[in-house]
């Protein structure tokens, strides 16, 4: 009889971090010490502090073990498993601020206390790869319950009431979206789930199709009953291998049980479901660049209208949803539309999952209501800036987005409110900026990533990009003038207005808001010829202060380029600046502060 | 599958996987399982509970802990409840866990001649 659950990670980040042998040497020395019929070893999806993974929790006793390496293991099974004894210093902890005392409770630790799990409610606590642990979790009875006690209408106005609004980022009222689709003629519609997931340091929708698929999968049949479509598509880009699998035999679990497929729960509905692969292009992400991508054509936006909801895959109407809106469809079904609308701000209700990234202690996914402040995130939850660096700006939205400064970290998170302050949701990448991070360079690697995303349709994104990535480029090596910061102005509000998708028209959005909040840093490399940050290497030079210089020869030997030379306790070393690549290796070796970078 | 009938079933089979990671049980049942523990006999007393434990569906987790530093009265089972009450077992063996689980889980009664309190009084 089992007495313990062994929980190991098997998301991508703590399966980059070898969780897979992890989980092999559980099995392995659990058989060894004979606890094989006591004990059972579960691979599950993201606990979202991939900082300190690969992380194993323990049940009942509720321990969360961090930074598991597979020789820890032998040792948590022989002293916890075997003799009850938690090995504490691989315990997750934090610190009481004010006593002093260690916090051990995983309720108590700050990065979980404040979150709120609803769209990742099953990560990390369920096997992603078995359907009967999800249906352990109330799995499938909201579809259910849907199919034979509500009509459509009645599924639609509960998904209405709850205010849930569209997770890609623009925020769509979702009801209002599968109301358009439902009232269109004809009997041959499709569902869409959009887990083209691009935006750069975002990752929330991968855990959930890694961790929870069945909800994906939950969600959608809801969706096609309340719109009348009987198949749908899951669009993921092939570079999320392991969700993918997962999906896959989620998928074919649910055909098994009847749960997907012909006369679902006996009501006389039909509804089948394929996981449909994207190359891995930004622009799908965009809906009518995702439907071109799923009938086989090549992913390039169209002019909206026609809307997929009147006129979408193969011509027909369609629905379009990302993950985690999914991923919230059947726990509103579940526990009513008030429920859920008692979370969150007047116009934003719910949760929102955001993937913390970037100079922050506890990189990871969190889920937080809406109205949570993104000084609540950054300090409380993401633990701040490492290494007591000041913080410099938090970019949201990702290339679609802007940069927010100290001054707006009071700000509640809600739609409007992030839009207000010159950012945007999307899909909820956040990345955290400190003082070593410079905003030219941020807006100039946006900017870059665009240009390589654009796909070359109209010309206000294909050419209008690349003249501000060109000025960008300037600016950084110092070849910028005044005049270009208006002319970047210019032209960023002109590609807003012109472009043809999503993509463009939200383009400039990093250069016009480090524009507004950071023009200084832009001043400082256009005028005095420097990067503040220190980042920028055309800027930079590196040399050696004689006098501090102790002549031990260790910036020399560091020097990739041998650009240093000096006698070894005789003369004092100095920088070649031709042969200089400014690397900062030597800045980095020297123990003595001798190396100076202006 | 073709109700929510059939659903609930197959749920209530899936239940019993992993309804330890929930917790929301009313006693916790700890025992002692550190080398003086294992030494007195505690692992045939520990098997007994959990299987007890799931065939009559006690309302409790099992698990277990390090030496408390009693040795000399191992095997040791401590019992948990959610009003914050505790009681501590001593000189346990399988018949007398399989009592503590009737009458004190089961039940709400503690099983007073097992108690710590109890045994010492009778060795005074």
């Amino acid at each position: 009889m089992i007495r313990a659950n062994v929980l190991c990670c098997a998301g991508t980040g703590c399966t980059s971090s070898r969780s897979a042998e992890v989980y092999d040497s559980f099995v392995k020395y659990i058989e060894q010490y004979g606890l094989k019929d006591e004990i059972n070893v579960v691979k599950t999806g993201c606990f979202g502090l991939c900082q300190k993974g690969p992380i194993v929790a323990v049940y009942p006793d509720k321990v969360f073990y961090c930074h598991v390496q597979p020789e820890n293991v032998e040792r948590i099974v022989s002293e916890h498993l075997l003799k009850g004894r938690k090995v504490e210093e691989l315990e997750l902890s934090d610190e009481d601020l004010q006593t002093g005392e260690k916090i051990l409770d995983i309720d108590k630790i700050k990065f979980y206390e404040k979150q709120q799990r609803i769209a990742l409610r099953n990560c990390g606590k369920i096997n992603p790869e078995d359907i009967n642990e999800y249906i352990a979790m109330r799995g499938y009875e909201a579809l259910g319950t849907a199919l034979t006690s509500m009509t459509p209408q009645e599924v639609i106005d509960v998904i209405k009431a709850s205010g849930l609004r569209g997770r890609g980022g623009a925020g769509f009222p979702t009801g209002v979206k599968w109301q358009f689709q439902k009232d269109q003629p004809g009997d041959e519609k499709y569902v869409i789930c959009n887990a083209d997931e691009g935006d750069p340091g975002a990752f929330m929708d991968r855990s959930i199709l890694e961790g929870d698929p069945n909800a994906i999968i939950e969600g959608m049949a809801i969706m096609a009953y309340a719109v009348g479509a009987h198949q749908g598509y899951i669009y993921c880009r092939a570079e999320y291998p392991i969700a993918v699998k997962r999906l896959n035999i989620a998928i074919g679990q649910a055909k098994e049980l009847g749960l997907l497929g012909k006369n679902i729960f006996d009501s006389g509905f039909d509804f089948d479901l394929e996981v449909r692969l994207g190359a891995g292009a930004f622009v799908c992400g965009e809906e009518t660049a995702l439907i071109a991508s799923i009938e086989g054509k090549r992913g390039m936006p169209m002019p909206k209208p026609p809307f997929p909801a009147v006129s979408g895959v193969w011509g027909k109407p369609t629905s379009i949803n990302n993950v985690e809106t999914l991923a919230n469809v059947a726990q509103i079904v579940l526990n009513g539309a008030e429920w859920y609308s008692s979370i969150g701000t007047e116009t934003s209700k719910g949760t929102k999952v955001f993937a913390l990234g970037g100079k922050i202690k506890n990189t990871g996914l969190v889920e937080i209501p809406m109205g949570t402040t993104l000084r609540e995130i950054i300090y409380e939850i993401g633990g701040g800036c490492p290494n007591n660096k000041a913080f410099k700006a938090v970019q949201t939205g990702g290339p679609s987005g802007g940069c927010l400064t100290e001054a707006q970290l009071d700000t509640p998170i809600d739609y409007e409110n992030l839009v207000a302050a010159g950012s945007m949701m999307g899909s909820g990448g956040m990345i955290v900026l400190d003082e070593d991070n410079c905003m030219v360079d941020v807006a100039r690697f946006y900017l870059e990533f665009i240009v390589d995303e654009s796909c070359g349709k109209c010309t206000p994104c294909r050419v209008g990009t690349k003249r501000l990535l060109e000025m960008l480029t300037k600016i950084t090596k110092g070849e910028g003038t005044l005049e270009m910061l208006d002319e970047m102005e210019q032209l960023c509000y002109e590609i807003k207005d012109t472009a043809l998708c999503g993509l463009g028209q939200t383009a400039p959005n990093p250069v016009l808001s480090t524009l507004k909040y950071f023009r200084d840093e832009y001043i400082a490399h256009i005028v005095d010829k420097k990067c503040p940050a220190g980042v920028c290497k055309d800027l930079l030079s590196y040399s050696i202060d004689p006098e501090k210089c102790k002549k031990c020869s260790m910036c020399a030997k560091a020097c990739p380029v041998g650009a240093i030379s000096g006698v070894p306790g005789k003369e004092p070393f100095v920088i070649d600046p031709e042969k200089c690549i400014k690397c900062g290796s030597c800045l980095a070796t020297c123990r003595f502060g001798a190396v100076i970078r202006k | 599958m073709k109700s929510l009938e059939d659903l609930k079933k197959m749920r209530e089979l899936a239940l019993k996987k992993v309804e330890m990671r929930e917790g929301g049980k009313d006693y916790r049942v700890v025992v002692g399982m550190a080398t003086c523990g294992i030494a007195a006999g505690a692992r045939p007393v520990l098997n007994k509970l959990v299987e007890e434990t799931a065939e009559k569906d006690y309302n409790c987790v099992v698990t277990q802990t390090g030496c408390i530093g009693m040795c000399v009265y191992e095997p040791i089972v401590e019992v948990y409840g959610k009003d914050g009450s505790h009681t501590t077992y001593v000189h346990v063996d399988a018949d007398k866990a399989v009592k503590i689980l009737e009458e004190h889980v089961g039940k709400g009664k503690v099983v007073e001649e097992y108690t710590v309190d109890s045994v010492r009084a009778r060795e005074v």
